[in-house]
């Protein structure tokens, strides 16, 4: 089907909060290690050392720590097929997330869930969820559990623009708007539903469509950091306070293919717009102009961050070659509680 | 483990005396498990004040207020996954699923998310939840509200599975069910809520997994789940008087199965009719009449029978319908065939 003209409507403009210098580094590290992380991972790929397939997050990263730094370490969140990036930015160590990629014991999961299922309780990740927009239920029953147990927790549901067309996410939307649960629901639109522009499978305006519920929706820029952040901030208290649900649209871009296997892309995506998106976009790129901009980091700095980050990501990858599998046996484990 | 089972129940029915219905066991074994434990909570379509249009729950919200006894839209597959995620952070979501035939819309919920988050996370997560649903024919409420699904879900793994077939079991279960850390699937038969039988009004439960022998007999095993062993009883009283004596299993939950229980049976009777109101195609009675024939082959004296629902979409009118579900007269036959009676 022919593709609609693009909306003329502009991302919400959004004043980002101040950062400093500290928080400012901080957002850049972790951004960075998503980065180097997913570098590494399309290698592990290409080397044929790591099986199975992984959906890389390089471009998105902004969005997942944006959202992740606004939250406390026993908030919840959930995560999608491509979801390194939220397990990261929620706190999961490199190390054990490779080892989770290769299938080995020490991973996440001991190897049981692989690239998208890892779940990590000790920082509240429910879990990354191959199924599209299949976590709605589970992040919003986690809200529910939140409120019922008075913990002051809230619960954050990262997914992709496909989840559009998935119905459980209205069905849950608005239970969550109806009974003001401490939800944010955040929509990573990378324009394309797999191979796919959104345009070409979605009607409307999508920020209408959780409006219709009632609920608080913004919609920004999703490779400004600062931008997530401060929106992210504002959104999750409101929520924290009994305010009730929000929906949070972010504009981004998947520079890689749909998965690692993706390479030859022309015949769904113009090269042209890859490249744009990669120039004037990079939500890395951006921050670190930002940061050089306002005099909170030289390059020296931020070397220095790159370099320990380089480190940390060499070490992740071989302890998780180096380390063993699962015995075979534990193949029936885990299977009941 | 089965006979042991059977004692205890014989002592603590004595007991008591008390008769109560099917509907009233399940709001008891609820009401009871709320009180104990305030994790658990209710949430389904019409279950606060209506109590469910099969008044299953009358009384609960009065007692435990819409904080725990929440109504909800009518979006299956959206209070499924609230439960997944409740269970998954600390409470146990009972979830009510009106007719078991709408768990057709809740099929990821449950199959993709319920039944693998503990073994996709390693053994890090559990996913305490009960789903309670119908099954059942001959209510007159044609194909879209009389289907017995139960072997969907018995098929996957981690999902467990239980069909009471009558009240004594169905409070014992229903407790254990919502204590149980795994997601569980509870179905009941729309037909029995109002059976009445003996129900100790104390704290009690009968573990999940284990088959009872529920009538003794020496010359053909009838296996049986839900309202398929008030039939196969009905069945072996008929039989008994014409000199067969049947033994009767429940198997109370197709997943686990108690194999033992069913295999030792046809060991000593030599023959077996099993008997499922889900669709005989790829059903329950299949699966247990593998089960005998891998574990009781050379004991058998005749071809293991299957008796499902017929498998055509349930009709509407009388007429049709009732021939898709086995009648007590229908066992009858094939047992006397079976043994070479007929």
């Amino acid at each position: 089907m022919a593709r609609p003209a693009k909306s003329k409507k502009k991302p919400e403009a959004m004043t980002s909060v101040a950062l400093d210098r500290e928080k400012a580094l901080h957002f850049y590290r972790q951004m960075l290690k998503i980065r180097l992380f997913e570098e590494q991972v399309n290698q592990l790929y290409l080397s044929a050392k790591m099986p199975g397939l992984a959906h890389l997050y390089i471009g998105e990263e902004a969005i997942a720590v944006g959202v992740c730094e606004a939250l406390r370490r026993d908030d919840y969140i959930t995560s999608t097929h491509r979801g390194h990036g939220h397990c990261l930015a929620k706190g999961a160590s490199v190390d054990r997330m490779f080892a989770e990629l290769l299938g080995k014991a020490p991973g996440y999961c001991r190897g049981k869930g692989g690239s998208m299922h890892i779940a990590d309780q000790e920082t509240g990740n429910l879990g990354a969820n191959a199924i599209v927009g299949g976590s709605a239920g589970i992040a919003t029953g986690a809200a529910m559990s939140a409120r019922m147990r008075g913990s002051g927790q809230v619960a954050v549901c990262f997914f992709g623009e496909g989840a559009f067309g998935q119905g459980l996410l209205y069905e849950v939307m608005n239970m969550a708007s109806l009974w003001k649960l401490p939800i944010l629901y955040v929509c990573e639109n990378n324009q394309y539903n797999e191979y796919t522009h959104y345009r070409e499978t979605t009607a409307g305006d999508v920020a209408q469509r959780p409006k219709a519920f009632g609920i608080e929706t913004v919609a920004i820029d999703g490779q400004d950091v600062g931008a997530v952040y401060t929106s992210a901030l504002r959104l999750v208290e409101r929520a924290r306070q009994g305010k009730g649900p929000a929906f949070l649209i972010c504009d981004t871009y998947r520079f890689h293919g749909h998965h690692v296997g993706d390479i030859n892309r022309a015949y769904y995506r113009p090269k042209k717009e890859e490249e744009e998106w990669k120039v004037r976009r990079d939500p890395v790129r951006l921050l670190v102009e930002r940061l050089k901009a306002r005099k909170l980091a030289d390059d020296k700095a931020l070397a220095k961050i790159e370099e320990e980050l380089r480190r940390e990501i060499e070490a992740g990858v071989e302890f998780a070659l180096n380390a063993p599998y699962p015995d075979p046996a534990e193949v029936d484990q885990h299977v009941y509680a | 483990m089965a006979l042991k089972e059977t004692t205890k129940q014989a002592a603590l029915i004595a007991g008591s005396g008390r008769e109560i219905t099917f509907a009233q066991a399940i709001n008891e074994a609820l009401a009871e498990e709320m009180r104990r434990d305030s994790t658990v909570f209710i949430i389904g379509e019409d279950v606060a004040e209506a109590g469910t249009p099969f008044k299953v729950l009358s009384g609960l919200v009065e007692e435990f207020g819409t904080g725990r006894v929440i109504d909800s839209p009518i979006s299956e597959a959206g209070i499924a996954g609230l439960g997944v995620g409740a269970a998954m952070t600390g409470m146990r979501p009972v979830v009510d699923i009106m007719f078991g035939d709408f768990v057709t819309l809740i099929m990821d919920q449950i199959v993709n998310q319920a039944a693998k988050i503990r073994y996709m996370s390693g053994g890090k997560l559990k996913v305490p939840m009960v789903l309670r649903t119908t099954l059942g024919a001959t209510r007159r409420s044609a194909a879209q509200h009389s289907q017995s699904l139960h072997a969907w879900l018995s098929h996957v793994p981690g999902l467990k599975v239980v069909l009471p077939s009558n009240p004594y079991d169905a409070k014992g279960l229903l407790k254990s069910a919502i204590r149980d850390d795994n997601p569980v699937v509870f179905f009941e038969d729309k037909m029995m809520y109002q059976l009445k039988g003996p129900v100790p009004a104390g704290d009690y439960t009968i573990p999940l997994g284990v088959a009872e022998i529920k009538r003794a007999g020496k010359d053909i095993t009838l296996v049986a789940t839900s309202s398929m062993v008030q039939v196969a009883l009905s069945a072996a009283d008929t039989l008994d008087k014409g000199g067969i004596g049947a033994e009767v299993i429940d198997v109370r939950t197709t997943a686990p199965l108690d194999k033992a229980t069913i295999i030792e049976s046809a060991k000593k009777t030599s023959r077996a009719v099993v008997l499922d109101e889900g669709y005989e195609g790829y059903g329950v009675t299949a699966e247990i009449a593998s089960v005998i024939a891998e574990g009781a082959f050379y004991y058998l004296d005749a071809p293991v029978k299957r008796m499902g629902a017929r498998n055509v979409p349930v009709p509407f009118s009388p007429v049709l319908e009732d021939q898709t579900v086995p009648t007590a007269e229908s066992v009858v036959e094939a047992a006397k065939t079976l043994c070479g009676k007929l």
